[in-house]
């Protein structure tokens, strides 16, 4: 930490000039607050504000849920959020550099975590075992904090060579180190099971090799492992029913309505009916009707396109686009590769999981149990993601000053 | 390090970035255009979708309108019964679903709990009877013959009832006052089907599953006045059907009541005559047959003659309409419709179609006056008449001599009408008719209203019969491959039956001699309805005016004060002019006075109350003869008749008679007791409303026939 101050102050003219109060410190040109990338956490706020209107306009009239207190999940988002910028702030205040000596630490407590759900402190929801039950009522979802910490422990393990200039690429034993330690966490959640938490680290680790410079022979080796397995997976019926069912039921909708399709078919009907400009929040009769399960937190989309209608749901896809858009910056301007390779893991895994939450809303993906980042509710989900913006802006501050023109 | 780029990567790591980027905007472009896709696209589809999701009707059936006589007492009304019925999404809010409130029920109700619950449950195709077939949003019925001792128990205890009502509710009753049922005139009513409900679902009153719908009679031809418009409730619900708040509703309105021109007296009359006469005809010898008769149907109206307005209308065997009321039974359908039921939904009035024998003789006179015959003119009423080496026999009378068409009315010669007929079939062409063909005997049937609906106010109507030349081709067309096929046994065969097929066969498209001569006396194809041959027996009464019959008089809105009346109509006038229609009034005048009829009218005050008769006895092949009778007055018309019954004034003679002492208040011997009368003049006037609305009937007393006195039999042929 200290290194990281002394580095960009070594450049500064302020060096010569008087001592400066708080504020100036906070609005100096070389402050941490002006290098922030403040499009990117204005998006990310927009977004969680917005979905905290969308959780209360889903969860107010479930009393089953709420017990009573309409309230009760709209404040919990918005605590939420701010936990999640908390713990953002830390992230950046810590450095990703301070970080990256703790990663071996961190990588051990989420596959510990893990592994905790299997025994039984976990708990089942919705036909997964991928809740941590803590005591004052608490559960934690540890396959939110496995996406961080596989994408810092690679990174490291990929970079550690080529930044330290020995390498211009990892080299295949790098990457099979990387692969052996993403596998771990990976087949923990897998035996949960939880096959959307499995799908998303599958793109992580996509992304992450991606930007590594790994050889291409295991880029297309990682794709074709991932449809064999997929095809074992079917073949051997290793799949819960319930997971197949969801899979015919995005086949064809209409297969069951009352059933199986009954998710897809309400969650289509929510957003078809919301038109260009919507009901208005609070007025959607698919959401007020509660016709719509899970809407709080895997089909919150839904509450956004029948009430928000289509300007407002498009919003939400323009902002994660922004987010997604100054990712892809910091992940191109940062120099060292471990930056590069962290944003690119946190790219795979924002895009992967609001493209597939989104999508299985829209009926073009299967119906898996993931949150969308930042609208959806859940506390877990929300600090993963709010810790992942805080490591892109942490990376972005770091940059040697000379890449930053 | 050469390929370094400036922000120090490997230009490979540059170029996946790229690539990644890409990537993702394309995936977040795909979101974009399927959101487009689904939201401005298809988005009135699934909008549509989702209102249909949220909102449910509850409709609450308007109360039903009454039948009324034309003096007001109801024939068919509603009756209030106790209906306790439970509220299934109330149940369902229960944490036990409403078991304990449906257990305590059972013990108020005495009812098993397995019972309740059966009707509780809603049907689906794995679900057996009984089940709920209505909405699950409609309160259910599980009882509606709960005591008011039960019902004040369940409304005392509201809280240990919650979701189940004891509500006084109304279910259709068909009084029968004076025992006069009228079942097939009124109809009845039974549940709407699927088409009916789609039908209806986007029209001002729509039907529920659990609705019923007029299906026969009255109750069919005024169901959208008598049923009213229906109260619809809409509610917006959830997921689990829970009301989360109110929609748009519209008001109901409670069905019309429909006043009829029946008078219930006169028809409980008509019913127990025409019973009775079916019964006295089976105790009487068939000399043709060797059997008793076997009287299997029969049907009477009475008319008024001047307007067409029905004043009774029964139809014999009858059946009690309160058998549908709450559903009808297997069995009791059974026994309705079955095989061996002979069809007592049948209003044998409008729907039994028979040779008319000799009542048809007056269009016959009308056909023979209209083709240049004298009505006054001689013609011969030899005991048969010879035609083509065939004999036909004059059935009904003897030998006259030369006598006047009116004569020939009188007596019923057959012969007479045999030769008019024959020698018009030959003016015309014979067998091969001339392009000017006036075929007068079959154009007057036709300009008589047979063949066609007389227009009454009452479903499904037959038209009868003419057989003229059009008719034996069409016919012939239709069976020919039938009768050729029979006469391919020809002559190996020869009973009557090939023989018949084989000439229909070969000949059955032409008008035959003898279809001429038979069809000039009402025999052979012809064939009529009870109330053509009182439409047209009426209209000679009246002065040649057809009307349509009806039953229906004014329909009367619930608050009394939109009257619509039903006003008569006609469909045509008599092809005579005023001179015959006189003549032929004469004509049978004279068959109550000293005709066919005379015996059956003995001591009648012709003086006070001229009578107008024709009997007509019909053959019909393969069965016993049809008696008909027609009468009329200067007020009503009366036609009765009985299938295989005998002769038309032997079997049906007494029962006319007695109707007409009833409405006229006369005895036996005919001495006349104006108060002992039903209706000596047709009820001209509607009853009368109070401002409230409520239609005032007359107090009811049913007719007494006045005791017989010992030499009223009257004497044999």
């Amino acid at each position: 930490m200290t290194t990281s101050r002394m580095i960009p102050r070594a450049f500064s003219v302020r060096r010569y000039s008087p001592e400066l109060g708080t504020w100036g410190k906070l609005t100096a040109r070389d402050s941490v607050l002006r290098k922030l990338d403040w499009t990117l956490l204005l998006c990310c706020v927009a977004l969680s504000l917005i979905g905290s209107l969308l959780v209360f306009s889903a969860t107010r009239n479930r009393i089953e849920l709420n017990h009573g207190d309409q309230y009760q999940f709209f404040l919990h988002h918005l605590l939420n959020t701010g936990i999640g910028l908390a713990l953002a702030g830390c992230t950046i205040w810590l450095g990703h550099r301070t970080l990256r000596g703790a990663i071996p630490i961190l990588y051990g407590m989420s596959v510990v975590l893990a592994l905790l759900v299997l025994t039984p402190l976990g708990a089942t929801i919705n036909g997964s075992r991928s809740w941590l039950a803590i005591p004052g009522g608490f559960s934690l979802q540890p396959a939110e904090f496995a996406k961080i910490t596989i994408t810092l422990g690679m990174a490291m393990l990929l970079a550690s060579r080529v930044d330290a200039g020995d390498r211009q690429h990892p080299g295949h034993y790098t990457v099979v180190q990387a692969l052996g330690l993403a596998a771990v966490p990976v087949a923990v959640i897998m035996l949960m099971p939880d096959l959307g938490s499995v799908m998303v680290l599958g793109a992580i680790i996509l992304g992450v090799l991606l930007a590594s410079g790994a050889s291409n022979r295991w880029i297309l080796g990682l794709l074709g492992t991932g449809v064999i397995g997929c095809l074992t997976i079917w073949q051997l019926g290793l799949l819960d029913d319930y997971q197949i069912a969801r899979f015919a039921a995005f086949a064809n909708p209409s297969l069951d309505p009352a059933g199986v399709g009954y998710n897809t078919n309400q969650a289509r009907i929510a957003i078809g009916g919301g038109g260009l400009t919507g009901s208005g929040l609070f007025h959607g009769s698919q959401t007020t009707g509660q016709f719509v399960p899970e809407q709080q937190t895997d089909f919150i989309f839904t509450v956004a396109g029948e009430e928000l209608g289509f300007l407002g749901a498009g919003l939400i896809i323009i902002l994660l686009g922004v987010v997604l858009w100054r990712a892809c910056r910091i992940a191109r301007e940062t120099t060292e590769l471990y930056g590069t390779i962290v944003a690119a893991g946190i790219i795979a895994w924002f895009a992967f999981q609001s493209f597939e939450n989104i999508g299985m809303t829209l009926g073009i993906m299967p119906v898996t149990g993931l949150p969308l980042p930042f609208v959806s509710y859940g506390g877990t989900s929300m600090f993963a993601v709010w810790i992942a913006i805080g490591l892109l802006q942490s990376i972005r501050v770091q940059r040697p000053v000379s890449a930053s023109r | 390090m050469s390929n370094l780029s400036d922000s120090g990567r490997t230009s490979r790591v540059t170029v996946r970035l790229i690539a990644i980027q890409i990537l993702v905007f394309s995936l977040l472009l795909t979101l974009g255009g399927r959101l487009w896709y689904l939201q401005i696209r298809n988005g009135q589809e699934y909008a549509n979708e989702a209102k249909s999701n949220h909102v449910q009707q509850v409709i609450e059936p308007a109360t039903r309108g009454s039948i009324l006589d034309a003096r007001g007492v109801p024939l068919a009304d509603n009756q209030t019964r106790l209906v306790v019925s439970a509220s299934r999404t109330e149940l369902l809010k229960m944490k036990d679903d409403g078991k304990a409130v449906l257990g305590r029920l059972s013990k108020v109700l005495g009812m098993s709990e397995r019972e309740i619950r059966n009707k509780v449950r809603l049907c689906d195709s794995k679900t057996p009877q009984p089940c709920w077939n209505g909405s699950p949003f409609q309160p259910i019925p599980i009882t509606d013959e709960a005591t008011t001792q039960q019902a004040l128990q369940i409304r005392e205890r509201s809280e240990d009832f919650p979701g189940i009502s004891a509500e006084p509710t109304a279910v259709r009753r068909y009084g029968a006052p004076g025992k006069a049922n009228t079942a097939q005139v009124l109809g009845y009513l039974s549940p709407v089907t699927d088409e009916e409900i789609n039908k209806a679902k986007d029209s001002s009153s729509p039907l529920l599953r659990s609705d019923q719908i007029g299906r026969s009679g009255l109750e069919r031809t005024y169901d959208s006045e008598l049923r009213g418009k229906a109260h619809v409730n809409r509610y917006e619900v959830d997921n689990l059907g829970r009301v989360i708040g109110q929609s748009r509703s519209e008001k109901g309105e409670a069905g019309s009541s429909v006043v009829t021109s029946i008078d219930a007296r006169v028809q409980g009359v008509a019913e127990k005559e025409l019973d009775q006469a079916m019964k006295d005809a089976r105790k009487e010898r068939d000399r043709n047959t060797g059997t008793n008769y076997k009287a299997d149907a029969g049907a009477v109206v009475v008319m008024e003659a001047k307007t067409g307005r029905v004043v009774a209308m029964a139809s014999n065997p009858s059946y009690d309409p309160n058998a549908w009321v709450g559903g009808i039974s297997g069995k009791d359908y059974a026994k309705l419709t079955g095989k061996n039921s002979n069809y007592p939904l049948l209003n044998r009035a409008i729907q039994g179609q028979a040779a008319p024998g000799s009542i048809f003789k007056v269009i016959s006179t009308a056909a023979a006056v209209n083709a240049g015959y004298e009505f006054n003119g001689s013609y011969p009423c030899g005991s048969s008449y010879t035609a083509d080496g065939q004999t036909y026999k004059n059935f009904e009378s003897q030998s006259h001599g030369a006598i006047s068409l009116g004569r020939a009315l009188e007596v019923s010669c057959d012969t007479v009408f045999y030769k008019l007929s024959h020698d018009e079939w030959r003016r015309d062409g014979g067998m091969k008719p001339k392009p000017a063909a006036k075929n007068w005997f079959y154009k007057t049937a036709h300009q008589f209203g047979l063949g066609k609906e007389t227009g009454i106010d009452l479903p499904n109507e037959v038209t009868g019969r003419v057989p003229d030349r059009q008719w034996k081709q069409d016919f012939w067309k239709a069976n020919k491959v039938g009768w050729c096929e029979q006469a391919k046994s020809w002559p190996k065969k020869k009973d009557f039956g090939t023989k018949l097929a084989r000439e229909n066969c070969l000949e059955g498209m032409k008008l035959h001699a003898y279809d001429s001569i038979n069809y000039a006396i009402g025999q052979g194809d012809t064939l009529v309805t009870p109330i053509q041959m009182a439409t047209i027996y009426g209209a000679i009464s009246n002065g040649g005016t057809l009307y349509n019959p009806t039953v229906g008089k004014a329909v009367i809105s619930p608050d009394g004060k939109h009257i619509r009346h039903i006003k008569p109509q006609s469909h045509g006038r008599l092809p005579v002019t005023e001179k015959t229609l006189a003549q032929m009034d004469g004509a049978l005048a004279g068959v109550a006075t000293r005709g066919t009829a005379a015996w059956r009218f003995g001591g009648w005050p012709q003086k006070k109350i001229p009578m107008h008769a024709k009997t007509g006895t019909a053959e019909v092949y393969g069965k016993q003869t049809t008696s008909w009778f027609a009468t009329y007055t200067k007020d009503y018309t009366i036609v009765m008749t009985i299938s295989q019954g005998g002769t038309g004034s032997g079997a049906s003679g007494p029962a006319v008679r007695k109707i007409y002492n009833a409405i006229y208040g006369l005895n036996d011997k005919g001495d006349l007791d104006p108060k002992a009368a039903l209706l000596p003049k047709p009820q001209a006037t509607l009853p009368k409303i109070e401002p409230d609305g409520t239609i005032v009937a007359q107090p009811f007393k049913p007719y007494v026939a006045p005791k017989p006195s010992p030499s009223a039999s009257g004497s044999p042929e």
